[in-house]
Order: structure tokens, then C-alpha cells, then sequence
């Protein structure tokens, strides 16, 4: 397996919960640059493949490697501070903060998140400068993902759809290689998910990596470069939306539904 | 229906009081200063006895004001259900009392160590108390620590009344908390009379409240008063410090959910840690300058309850909110408990008072109430209690989400206030 180019590479990963295997010996790469899909069924162990990558949960076996290093068993934020940052399912805001607030929150090392430096009046004047570069840097992302008219009302108070869209931009905030969204367009209206969906694809135009869990079948095919079907718990096929579609194992894996 | 009749309330309270914290403090204390004052009158007291009531008073808001604001910052920014609030107080308490307590003065026994040195002291072993409970149950859920923290105040409690601690040699230095007799140290309120003594011409004060009446240990103790009401003002100031920067914004995002912040980089344990570590240092900073004023503790002052009535301040001033918890130590401790000691102290020997609830009933109720309200104070505060839970859980200013950032986000992209 080769790693050349591959942000992120899966080796053997298995996920037991006490006598059920939910991960069977995973073991896959997503390219640079490209917008990976990984689907199936309902139990597929998509899910926790997601959270034993991001380290939400530590693998009962196996491997994962970021830019060649390897991540298996770090803890969530060790794991977002080196750039792979995740969303979830479940659109998760801090509701009781604004938006603009949320995005704030987003940007790693700041000098502000000391103590000292928050409380002690000569150093805070340096916490209230870069707290001035990042309310810029947060107004452009806003307005990259055209929800800048909702820069302070609180999260709480967000549609689905746009909860989705700050998550998004949340995540983007922190700087990050790569991105795992987990089902970002779940509960989306069409309108919002063409936003959603070009936004991710200008994204990666730029050069971040996107690792996308989705159960739409069809926008998955649609908009990835490469996809990766699961099923109970291992990898199933690999390949371009165009391989998929005539994959009997896939094929079958669904049912016969028609992909 | 009673939604409205809230609303109208709060909406009619903005009007008159303003969103000014500082005019909302000082129309609250204000209140409760009327009240005091007319039933001071009402007692008879002269104008050193009517001054003295309202010092009584601040003194207690104060203490109430500092402790609660220390917890604002575990459970109202963080989230932390710390529930020992007393063993934090009592630490830091008795570890100043021994660091400054001059080895000949007993009961107890301490190091002699200057006053300031033996405060930092007191502090810092909070502190280190704190981040030793937190440590082992920061990793778990919520509920966790509340357990922990409560046996902690318990532990803490129980071990300063013990003999084994009364008196311990270590080093050919004898150390102790006194046990079950308390302990003597030079009393933080000794600092007014220093005070006066010090900034040049204080010494008027005497004379001065001499000829209003107010006698001289009344003129140190409003001195006294004045210094915990800086404190109070000092921890206030640090906390809005701590809550609007990007610090208090990790703290916020923590309380609203751990994860989210951990996936967005954040080393969440080492900023419940350090939060940990500053609240009980301050709480300890506060039950050594209240409860400790006078120079002599002993564990009664350390007893659970402090810690539910400091938890009950912060839940009617609003937890979250800075403001909301000074307002909810004064009207804790002025209103509901201040005041019903007062006036059973003062009128209860006016008149004989039915020894019953049901005879009091068909007769003299009010003489009932005002003889058994030391007693009755908690009943109103558990009525009180629900009420605030079915109409308005989040407190007096609980929600009105204080900003965290330490510049204004408000206004639009051209920039809004620039103000710090």
C-alpha cells in the first residue's frame, strides 16, 4: 500500500464493543487533494471508523497514520492540532454561544487561551490584538460560506441546514489539512446542500482533503473522485463512482437496490 | 399567563433599573439597605446600631458575593459541579491560619510566616487541593465530581476536628489546626485598624464617627468591609477578565459540550485543571477574609450547608453571570437570611406567639411567623427554590450569555466598537 500523496492511510483497524466487532480489519487510504467518499449500509461501522480515526475511541487493533505519522490512540484534540479536524453527524454548536462566537472558538494556538495572558493586564493587550486579526479572518469565512447575516444570533437559534454550514466553517477555522464530515448534508433542504456541496468542492480545489461519511448514495456519486463502500465492518470496494455502480459485492451488499 | 406576568416583571425591572450591572448591584443592595434600615428603626436602634446592621449586612453580601462568584466560575463558565465549596474554604482557611499564627498562640499551633506570605500560602494549598480531587474525577462524567468533591469537604471537615491533626511535629516545628477547639491567628480584620493607622490622617475616622454617633470598633469593621467589598470587586474583575478571552470561551465551550471542543483542538482536562485550581483558590481566599475575620475559626464554619447556600446565591443570581452572582449573594444573604435573623432577634419578644401552625391558624399568625422565621427563612428558600426552577431556571441574569471575547464582536464587518 502505498502512502505517497496519502494524508490519511486506515491499516488492519478493528473496533470491538465488549463481544460485537464493529470494525472487522479496515484498512484504506484517501488521496491528496481528493474528496473521498466512504459509504454503506446502516451498521456498517462507518461511524466508528470515523470516531477510532479521530480518537473518540481507541482502536481494539490496528493502525492509523496522518502524513505519514502515526495518530492510532492520540486523544481528539491531539489529533485536530495536528489538522485533521472532524464535524458531526449531528450537527453539535454550542448553542448558548453566537455564531460569531463559535468560530472564534475555532483557531488553534491562541495566545489568549493562556490564563496568564487573559487576566494579566500588560500581556492582554496582545490577546485583544490577535483577538482583532481573527474577527477579520472570521467576517471573510463567514461570508465564504454566505451566513455572515447570522454572525450573532446564537447557534441555538440556527436551521439545520445552517448549523451545518457553521460547523463547516467552524472546522475551517481551526486550519486544517484535512476534513472529515461526518454526513454533513443529513437534514439539509436542496437549496442549502448545492451551497453546502460547492463550498466543499472550491475547497478542495484549494487543496484540502475531504473525507466525507454520507448515506445519500447519490451525492456521493455524484461529487466524489473516489469511494469507499463498507460493510459489516471491513472495506467492500474501492474505486471510482463508476466501478461501484457495477460492483456485484456492492451491488449485493444493498439489497439489489440500484445504485 | 405567568410567562407574561414574568416577562412584564423583568421587563418593567430593565426600566427602571437599567442594563447598567453596576446600577442593577447598587439598586439591589440599595433595597435591601431600606428594608434593614426601617426595621433597624422600627427596633429602636440609634445611628451607630442602624450603621452597624447595614456593615453586618455588606459584610455578609460580600462573603456571600466573593465565594459565589468563585463558583460561578466552576459551575457557571465550566460547568464543573463542584460541590465542596466548604473543604475548599477550609483549606485555604486554615493553611493561612497556620502559616500566620505565631507558634505561642494557641489553641492550634502555627509558623509565624508575615501575613501576606501565609494568604498566598493558603491559597495555593486550595489550589493544589483542587486539581488533586479534579485530577481523578475530571476524566469521568460530571456527576462524578460532584461526588468526589463533596466526600472531599466532608474529609477536610472531619480531619481539622480530629485530635490526631490538633497539634503534629514535624521537624521540631509543632503545627496544628487546634482540633476540636479552633484555631487563633492574627485576624485579617485587624488589617482596618492597621489601615487607618497607616494612610496619613485615617486616624480622623474616630473622632469623626464618634460624633455621628458610631462608636470606634464600628469605624474598623465599616473599614473592614470596605476592604472585602475590594475583594469582591477584585474577584469580579478577574473574572471578567478570565470569561472575555479566549480562555473563558474554551470554558464556555466546555460547559456546552466537551466534545466539540476537543475536536476543535482543545486540551479540555488542562483547562478544567487550571479553572479548578483558580476557583478554589479563590474560595479559599474568601472564607479566610468572611468566615475568618475575626482571628479564630473552627470546623462549624466549615459545615456542608455554606456550600449549598453559596450553590442556592448562584442559582437565583443566575449561574453564567458575574453580575447575577453578586446580586444573588446579596439577595441570598441579605433577604433570606440576614434580615429573617434580624428580625427574629429584634421582635420576638414583642408579643407571646402561638406555639403552633395550627393554632396560629386561627389566630395570631404573624406572631407565629415572626417567632419561628430563623426557621421558617428555609422553608421560603426551598419555596423559592421551585418556583425559580418551574418560572425561571437560569436565575435573575442567568442567559443573558455574557460575551466571550476580549474584544466586541458585536456591530458589522466594518468592525463595530473597538473598546477592550
Amino acid at each position: 500500500m502505498t502512502t505517497d500523496g496519502a494524508p490519511l492511510r486506515v491499516d488492519s483497524l478493528r473496533m470491538e464493543f465488549g463481544g460485537i466487532t464493529a470494525v472487522d480489519g479496515t484498512s484504506f487510504v484517501v488521496e491528496d487533494g481528493t474528496l473521498t467518499g466512504l459509504i454503506g449500509p446502516n451498521g456498517a461501522g462507518k461511524s466508528t471508523t470515523f470516531n477510532c480515526i479521530t480518537g473518540v475511541y481507541t482502536p481494539t487493533a490496528g493502525h492509523v497514520y496522518f502524513q505519514g505519522e502515526e495518530i492510532t490512540g492520540l486523544a481528539p484534540h491531539q489529533i485536530a492540532r495536528r489538522g485533521l479536524v472532524r464535524t458531526f453527524q449531528i450537527a453539535r454548536e454550542l448553542e448558548e454561544m453566537t455564531v460569531f462566537e463559535n468560530m472564534m472558538l475555532a483557531p488553534q494556538h491562541q495566545r489568549g487561551e493562556s490564563l496568564i495572558a487573559s487576566v494579566v493586564p500588560g500581556l492582554r493587550a496582545a490577546v485583544v490584538t490577535e483577538e482583532r486579526g481573527l474577527r477579520a479572518e472570521v467576517w471573510e469565512t463567514l461570508e465564504f460560506f454566505e451566513i455572515d447575516h447570522l454572525a450573532h444570533e446564537y447557534a441555538g437559534n440556527l436551521s439545520g441546514g445552517q448549523r451545518k454550514l457553521l460547523e463547516l466553517a467552524r472546522a475551517l477555522m481551526t486550519d486544517p489539512e484535512m476534513l472529515l464530515l461526518d454526513e454533513p448534508l443529513a437534514g439539509v433542504n436542496p437549496t442549502l446542500e448545492k451551497k453546502l456541496l460547492e463550498r466543499i468542492h472550491a475547497l478542495r480545489a484549494e487543496g484540502y482533503t475531504f473525507l466525507l461519511v454520507e448515506h445519500d448514495m447519490e451525492v456521493i456519486m455524484e461529487n466524489c473522485a473516489r469511494v469507499i463502500v463498507m460493510h459489516q465492518g471491513q472495506v467492500l470496494a474501492e474505486g471510482a463512482p463508476a466501478e461501484i455502480k457495477e460492483d456485484e459485492a456492492v451491488i449485493d451488499a444493498y439489497l439489489g437496490e440500484p445504485i | 399567563m405567568t410567562q407574561t406576568v414574568t416577562g412584564a416583571v423583568t421587563e418593567t425591572m430593565r426600566r427602571l433599573v437599567g442594563d447598567s450591572d453596576l446600577r442593577m448591584i447598587g439598586v439591589t443592595i440599595g433595597g435591601v439597605y431600606l428594608i434593614a434600615t426601617l426595621l433597624a428603626i422600627a427596633a429602636g436602634y440609634d445611628v451607630g446600631g442602624i450603621v452597624n446592621t447595614l456593615r453586618a449586612i455588606t459584610v455578609f453580601a460580600a462573603g456571600y458575593g466573593m465565594l459565589v462568584l468563585a463558583l460561578n466560575l466552576h459551575w457557571g463558565y465550566t460547568g464543573l459541579f463542584n460541590i465542596g465549596v466548604a473543604g475548599f474554604m477550609a483549606i485555604g482557611t486554615y493553611v493561612t491560619a497556620i502559616l500566620s499564627a505565631p507558634p505561642e498562640l494557641s489553641p492550634g499551633a502555627g509558623l509565624g510566616l508575615p501575613i501576606p506570605i501565609a494568604v498566598l500560602g493558603g491559597m495555593l494549598a486550595a489550589a493544589i487541593a483542587g486539581v488533586l480531587t479534579a485530577l481523578p474525577a475530571l476524566k469521568m462524567r460530571a456527576d462524578y465530581l460532584a461526588i468526589v468533591t463533596v466526600a472531599l469537604s466532608e474529609i477536610i471537615r472531619l480531619s481539622i476536628k480530629s485530635q490526631t491533626l490538633a497539634e503534629v511535629s514535624v521537624a521540631g516545628v509543632t503545627v496544628g489546626t487546634g482540633g476540636g477547639r479552633g484555631i487563633s491567628y492574627p485576624a485579617p480584620s485587624d488589617a482596618a485598624s492597621w489601615l487607618i493607622e497607616l494612610v496619613p490622617g485615617g486616624t480622623v475616622l474616630y473622632p469623626a464617627g464618634a460624633a455621628v454617633g458610631i462608636a470606634r470598633p464600628v469605624v474598623t469593621g465599616l473599614v473592614y468591609m470596605l476592604i472585602l467589598v475590594a475583594f469582591t470587586a477584585a474577584f469580579y474583575w478577574l473574572l471578567v477578565q478570565i470569561g472575555q478571552s479566549p480562555f473563558g470561551r474554551v470554558l464556555k465551550a466546555i460547559r456546552e459540550d466537551e466534545l466539540v471542543a476537543s475536536a476543535l483542538g482543545k486540551d479540555t482536562r488542562i483547562f478544567k485543571l487550571k479553572v479548578f485550581a483558580v476557583g478554589c483558590a479563590l474560595m479559599g481566599l474568601g472564607g479566610y477574609l468572611w468566615l475568618g475575620r475575626s482571628g479564630f475559626v473552627n470546623d462549624l464554619s466549615f459545615r456542608p450547608d455554606i456550600t449549598f447556600f453559596v450553590f442556592v446565591a448562584l442559582i437565583i443570581g443566575g449561574a453564567g453571570s458575574n453580575t447575577g452572582s453578586v446580586l444573588g449573594g446579596i439577595i441570598f444573604s441579605g433577604v433570606l437570611f440576614y434580615l429573617p435573623q434580624f428580625i427574629s432577634q429584634n421582635f420576638v419578644r414583642a408579643a407571646r406567639a402561638p406555639d403552633t401552625f395550627v393554632e396560629a391558624l386561627s389566630g395570631d399568625l404573624a406572631g407565629y411567623l415572626v417567632a419561628n422565621i430563623s426557621a421558617l427563612r428555609f422553608v421560603a428558600i426551598g419555596v423559592l427554590l421551585v418556583w425559580l426552577m418551574q418560572r425561571r431556571p437560569e436565575g435573575i441574569l442567568g442567559h443573558r450569555m455574557e460575551a466571550a471575547a476580549a474584544i466586541d464582536l458585536r456591530g458589522g464587518r466594518a468592525g463595530g466598537s473597538d473598546d477592550d
